[in-house]
């Protein structure tokens, strides 16, 4: 027991303090840009109407007040921390009044919904097709798969989500084009809301699928055509054991970096899949993310970096704790 | 060389890479030689399909398609060369110093490469791209890019320093006489050099890709022809839809075959100079 929270307490510590400084350089990065989120309204503002000089300067003021841009770099520190340990990120900058966290909590469950099903799948996926190209390596399906995704790999994302709109909403319109769901429907666990749900996630899941497996797939095969070689598959070979069983073994070796990818990802889940949910017009948190750093909305940018922060240096430290129970050979030292 | 020559009689990899990589690079080099400037448009008839006139057609800019792809493809690989010369350097001098130090500067460091990690990536890219849009070059892209990738592979070469710094014949060679500096430079990194290519490999992919998602969201320097930029005026005029298939297909294939040809030059090269045995002495490569 002792041992154990001698193994847990420091890296609970850790990831307090990745935590802290991932945050201090959120805050600090928009600051160092010239961007001027305040000068940006009063643009827009003045654009339309002439005003009394003296009002835009009162305005100037409130705003920066509200925004949190008053004073020091240092003060607007100690004033942001302030606010974030009592849950407050503040009001968005440019969907005033609304505040982060509403907005976040609007649009976070459907880019949840969306890519923790597209993770998982592309995950399991890549690993069993990996798994089995390296074991099988020299049979002729194995070598064609191979080059096929070796090929689909390095095509960048944006281009295999446009194919996929072209062909299946715009040729074949089979799938609608845009949006989480049918307009006017009320999110309900009825079947025509779900239905809808999965007609409109079905696209933008498939690429996420396809965008991702390449590397899942070529380093478990790359994984596992070095365990292949090595002296407990060739004893099992050589007992003739049956390829179930050496299949399981050669998962099980093979799962440890595997893990880590997949929770890591599963934590970067929160920053949102920006060209996914672009190309799509998906409701999620990525295009709300995009908008606001173009539109300066330093609030609201902050609010999802810190979201995203949390959910992976979380999933790290989740990661640390779990090993020892998934590879016995670490052990809580 | 006569390494060179093996690899190439024994290694259809290396072959077929090696020729893709030449190619790419011929092409690359006949950018100098391009009849246009790369930001010349309107100087021909608009969305001619490929002729002998201009092998990959025309574009609805009026540009040469295929003289437009040899400065994309020169661009391209300048951005990805120098991103992942940047951080690369700086992931293997913090790897190596957290690896061989030890101590508080470890800590130090493996908590600030930590802290890397755990930032959302590409929101800070298009942020940083969004704000310094206007004096975005190559040098700064690149910097903004080795900013954000060096952390990974930092933690990774530390790793593989510390199973190094356990293998038995780092302790002979110690006791045999050698200097630190000795064991560092002919001990530990001819280990090191297969995985730093694979790595660069990544790297570079990382750093194209980057490049061309900013691209595609219009935050990079659109007039510079590169291959991201490429593919933006092609969707812009909906090469798509249009039918303009020769403009929207070249930046891509050449893309994927750049790629292709990275990605088997360094799995044989790899292979070779690193012989299954040897990696199974210091436990695979991807010990974290």
């Amino acid at each position: 027991m002792e041992n154990l929270l001698k193994y847990i307490i420091p890296r609970i510590f850790q990831c307090m303090i990745v935590i802290f400084v991932g945050v201090t350089i959120v805050f600090i990065v928009p600051r160092l840009t010239p961007m001027d989120p305040v000068q940006s309204i009063i643009s827009r503002v003045t654009a339309l109407v002439d005003t009394d000089p003296r009002a835009v300067e009162k305005l100037v003021e409130t705003l920066t007040d509200l925004y949190g841009l008053r004073g020091s770099l240092l003060e607007q520190y100690l004033r942001f921390w302030k606010h974030l340990l009592s849950g407050d990120l503040g009001p968005s900058l440019t969907m005033f009044p609304a505040s982060v966290v509403d907005i976040i909590k609007i649009s976070l469950p459907w880019t949840i919904g969306l890519m923790t099903i597209s993770t998982i799948i592309a995950w399991l996926l890549g690993i069993i097709l990996g798994t089995l190209a390296g074991y099988f390596s020299n049979k002729r399906w194995s070598q064609i798969l191979g080059t096929v995704v070796m090929c689909i790999y390095p095509i960048p994302y944006y281009i295999i989500a446009l194919i996929l709109v072209l062909l299946f909403a715009y040729l074949l319109p089979i799938f609608p084009l845009m949006g989480g769901a049918s307009i006017g429907l009320k999110p309900s666990f009825s079947w025509s809301f779900i239905t809808s749900l999965l007609k409109h996630g079905f696209l933008p899941a498939i690429s996420l699928v396809i965008g991702t497996i390449g590397w899942i797939f070529m380093s478990q095969r790359a994984l596992i055509s070095r365990l292949v070689a090595s002296d407990f598959i060739v004893f099992a070979e050589t007992a003739s054991l049956p390829r179930k069983k050496i299949l399981s073994y050669l998962i099980r070796n093979s799962m440890l970096p595997q893990i880590t990818d997949l929770a890591l990802s599963l934590g970067g889940i929160f920053s949102g899949a920006i060209i996914t949910e672009q190309v799509f017009s998906y409701p999620g948190i990525g295009v709300v993310l995009y908008s606001a750093i173009l539109q300066g909305d330093f609030n609201l940018m902050m609010g999802i970096s810190i979201f995203s922060i949390i959910g992976i240096a979380t999933a790290a430290l989740v990661l640390d704790l779990i090993y020892p129970l998934l590879d016995p050979r670490i052990r809580y030292k | 060389m006569s390494a060179f020559k093996e690899l190439l009689k024994t290694d259809r990899r290396f072959l077929i890479g090696f020729f893709i990589i030449v190619t790419v690079i011929i092409l690359a080099f006949m950018s100098f030689f391009s009849p246009y400037k790369p930001d010349e448009r309107h100087v021909l008839p608009k969305d001619q399909s490929p002729s002998l006139q201009h092998p990959l057609g025309t574009s609805s800019l009026g540009q040469d398609i295929f003289w437009l792809l040899t400065f994309a493809i020169k661009n391209s690989l300048i951005i990805g060369l120098l991103a992942v010369f940047f951080s690369r350097i700086g992931a293997i001098a913090i790897g190596l110093l957290s690896g061989y130090i030890g101590g508080n500067t470890d800590k130090v460091l493996t908590t600030l490469a930590d802290s890397f990690i755990v930032l959302p990536r590409l929101p800070i890219l298009i942020l940083l791209s969004f704000a310094f849009r206007s004096n975005l070059n190559f040098l700064t892209m690149a910097f903004l890019l080795a900013f954000l990738d060096w952390a990974w592979p930092s933690k990774r070469y530390r790793s593989q320093i510390l199973s190094l710094k356990e293998m038995e014949f780092t302790t002979t060679a110690i006791f045999s006489g050698r200097r630190t500096l000795g064991v560092i430079l002919k001990e530990h990194i001819p280990f090191l050099i297969p995985y730093i290519m694979a790595d660069f490999i990544s790297g570079f992919l990382w750093a194209i890709g980057m490049e061309i998602t900013l691209s595609v969201l219009g935050l990079s320097n659109l007039d510079t022809p590169t291959i991201g930029t490429m593919i933006y005026w092609a969707n812009y005029y909906q090469a798509m839809l249009k039918g303009t298939w020769w403009w929207i297909g070249p930046p891509v294939i050449a893309l994927i075959i750049t790629v292709i040809g990275f990605y088997l030059l360094s799995v044989s090269i790899g292979n070779f100079l690193d012989p299954r045995t040897r990696i199974q002495r210091i436990g695979g490569w991807r010990t974290e």
